[in-house]
Order: structure tokens, then sequence, then C-alpha cells
């Protein structure tokens, strides 16, 4: 299995984000975006996860033992900035939800919902409304959301805003875990996150020119 | 699927979900009617039907806007979006439930409301029909309004007058249907098919716009 991005660019309205990036990952590797806020890390987090035409390119997730390549939107998680989960509705139900509507894709299987609630050290608030917790605790839980469907790439974006020390270090262990079953990562991150066999992108981000060709 | 339908469901009932909104606007605006109109209960019960129809249009209209922007403020629609499933069945089933629970209350309570204007029991059991068979039409009709205007922030008014022209033809159909079984010489089964058609339409056509809307408002 092989994740293949071929001369991608984005716009942002009549702005160019990023033009001809190519790249590969490879089982088990990550690939960690890094750069100033507005540089287009989201914004290609968000190409990868088919949320945005790019203008140019295409990302494949390429089987080698049946030898097709598929969408990678529906082989991939995707944790943005906001959680994905409602407020209004308990904890488990939010997860139970997902692991129902998301399913899980050939190659794996998620794990129960309180398996992932214990993953992420948080099974003691399974029964409260998603908005009683707090915004750590509640990014805790929209990270389990990827442990209860099986999904091979995790597309994440800023995982670990809003934690302390320790739950950041419990969530890159996680990913840890994901990569040494054989599973992918895009990350876009400014903290330091601890993966394996990580693959290194700075993003330069759009130069804005006035007339003169001089930098704003 | 049966999940998302029970879901959506379970957050309209709970706090701030908003599905008495509907039926309390419904009760208000029949309500008044009387009083405005006076005391010419041969009146009121000819333009019963119609100010019942009226009423259920504009109370199904409230609340569309919320229909797929709950899902986009919280990043649940950029799930939904990514998934294998076709996006069409998903809208699908979140119109149902929008009708399940804000547009089926209405039809429930439309007896109760034909007694307020003086309707006799067949027009009373007509309207109720009628509204059963039609109102399904708006909930897909306004799916594609809510799809389309799911990036506005204050979107709800623009989304009912987005929608209401298309909503006519089921008025005019659900309405002339209506008077159709309490005055002798019009045929009650042929604007009554014709509503059925529509609904059956708009359930094909509704979702297909609506998944069309979603998926190019990403930019």
């Amino acid at each position: 299995m092989r994740l293949l991005a071929e001369n991608l660019s984005a716009h942002r309205g009549e702005d160019l984000i990023f033009s001809n990036l190519s790249f590969s990952l490879a089982e088990g590797e990550a690939l960690l975006l890094t750069g100033r806020n507005g540089s287009g890390k989201s914004t290609l987090l968000r190409v990868a996860a088919g949320l945005l035409r790019p203008a140019s390119g295409s990302l494949r997730l390429w089987y080698d033992e049946t030898r097709r390549a598929y969408n990678l939107a529906e082989a991939a998680h995707y944790l943005g900035h906001r959680n994905a989960m409602k407020m209004e509705l308990t904890v488990r139900e939010n997860l139970a939800f997902w692991q129902s509507f998301l399913g899980n894709t050939e190659g794996g299987r998620g794990v129960s919902v309180l398996e992932a609630a214990a993953a992420v050290e948080l099974e003691q608030v399974l029964h409260l409304p998603f908005g009683y917790l707090s915004a750590g605790q509640q990014r805790r839980m929209a990270f389990a959301k990827l442990l209860v469907a099986y999904r091979p790439v995790w597309i994440v974006d800023e995982p670990t805003a809003a934690l302390d020390i320790s739950a950041e270090a419990l969530l890159a262990r996680l990913m840890r875990e994901h990569q040494s079953q054989g599973g992918m990562i895009l990350a876009a991150t400014h903290q330091p996150l601890e993966l394996l066999n990580v693959k290194r992108l700075e993003m330069k981000g759009f130069v804005y020119t006035n007339a003169e060709g001089h930098d704003l | 699927m049966i999940d998302l339908l029970l879901r959506d469901l379970k957050l309209s009932v709970r706090a701030g979900g908003g599905a008495l909104i509907g039926v309390l606007f419904f009760m208000t605006v029949v309500a008044v009617i009387p009083f405005g109109v006076g005391p010419d209960l041969n009146l009121l019960s000819r333009i019963g039907p119609a100010i019942i129809w009226i009423g259920a249009l504009l109370a199904a209209l409230l609340g569309l806007d919320r229909l797929f922007q709950t899902d986009r403020d919280d990043g649940s629609l950029d799930l939904m979006l990514m998934q294998e499933q076709p996006l069409v069945l998903t809208v699908l089933i979140k119109c149902l439930s929008h009708w399940l629970a804000n547009i089926l209350p209405l039809v429930i309570a439309s007896p109760l409301l034909g007694l307020f204007m003086n309707m006799n029991e067949v027009a009373i059991g007509a309207v109720m029909i009628t509204l059963l068979v039609g109102s399904p039409a708006l909930a897909f009709i306004g799916a594609v309004g809510a799809a389309v205007a799911v990036t506005l922030p204050r979107g709800g008014l623009l989304v009912s007058i987005l929608v209401l022209p298309l909503t006519i033809p089921v008025l005019i159909f659900g309405v002339s249907a209506s008077y159709a079984a309490v005055e002798d010489p019009a045929p009650f089964l042929p604007p009554f098919l014709i509503l059925v058609a529509i609904t059956m339409f708009f359930s094909v056509i509704g979702p297909l716009g609506a998944a069309l809307a979603l998926r190019n408002a990403g930019d």
C-alpha cells in the first residue's frame, strides 16, 4: 500500500497556495507538515481528504496486492480543527454513531467504544454530554473517533491543540501504534510530534507581492 | 444509515433542537385567523383548508436552514462528504429525519386546527391526508435551499425565499385536492395523484441537487 501525490496545486480564491507538490508515503510512514500560519498546511490536508478540489494533480492510495488505486478520502480519517462531535449527545452516543456510520475499510477493524475511550484515558466520562467536557477532553474524544473505525490513513490537523503535555504524549503514542500496524499519517503541527519514519515537508506558503514584485 | 436517522431525531428533540418550534408557529398562525376574520362560520370553513395548508407550508420552512448547517459548523459534514456511501443517500436520510421530527407533528396537529376553522370531518380528513402526502416534498425541496445556503451564517430567511417559489405547486395541488373532497363537482383523485407525483419527483431531484450543492460548498 502506497500513498502517491503527484503535482498537487491548490488555490484559495485567486491565490495559489502551493503548486507542483509531489510526495509518496509507504506503510508505516508519516508526513509532517510544518510552516507558518497561513502557509497552506490545512489546505493541503483538506485537499488530501478530498474536501477541496486540487487545481492540478492527483492523490491516490495504491494497493500492491490488488494492483488498484483507491480514492484516498474513502480510506482516510480526517481530524480537522473542529471535532465533528455533537454537544447535545453523550460521548458514548457520539462515538457509537461514528463507529457505525464510518464502518471499517478493508484491512482492519476498529476497537469498541469503551476500548477507544480507555485508549485516550477518558472511559469515566462516556455518559456525559460531549458539551460538558473541557476543550482538551473534547479533543481527546475526537481523537478516539479515529480508533472506533479502521482507516489506513489518518489525516490530522493540529491534533494536539488544547492538550497538556501528557495528553500530547498519549496521542503521539496512539499514532505510533497506528504506524506500527502499517498505517500512514499526514499531520500538520506546530508542536514537536514524535512519530516513526517521519518525512518532513515545510510549507513556504504563497508570497504576496505588489505590482513591482517586492514582497509585502 | 439508520444510525444517522436516529441521531438526527435525537438531536431534534434534545435541548435546542427546535422540533416543537414549527408546531407552535403553525398553531399560532392558524389560531389568530378566526380573531382576524371574525365570527363568520361559513367564511371560516370555506378558507380553512387553504389557511391550514399555508400555515403548514410556512412552519415547514422554519428551521430548514439548520438542516446541514449544524453539521457543517461542528465538522461532521466534512466526514460525511468523505465517505464511500453516496452523499445522495446521506442527504435523503437527513431529509427524512427532518420530516419526521419537524413536519410530521404539523400533520398530526392539523385536525385540531381544523376545528378552529369550523371545518367538517371530511374537510379535516382531506387536509390531513393531503398534508401527509405533500409535506415530504417540502422537506426535499427545502434541502436544496439549505444546501445552497449552508456556508451563509444567517441564511434562514434566504433559504425560505429561495425555496418558496418551488413549493407553490405543492400548495396549489394540496389545497385543490382538499377542496375537491368537500365541494361536489370537483374530483378529488386527479389533484391528489399529482400531489403524490410531485412528492416522488422531488424525493429524487431534491437529494441529488442538495448533494451537488454540498460537494461544491467546500471552497
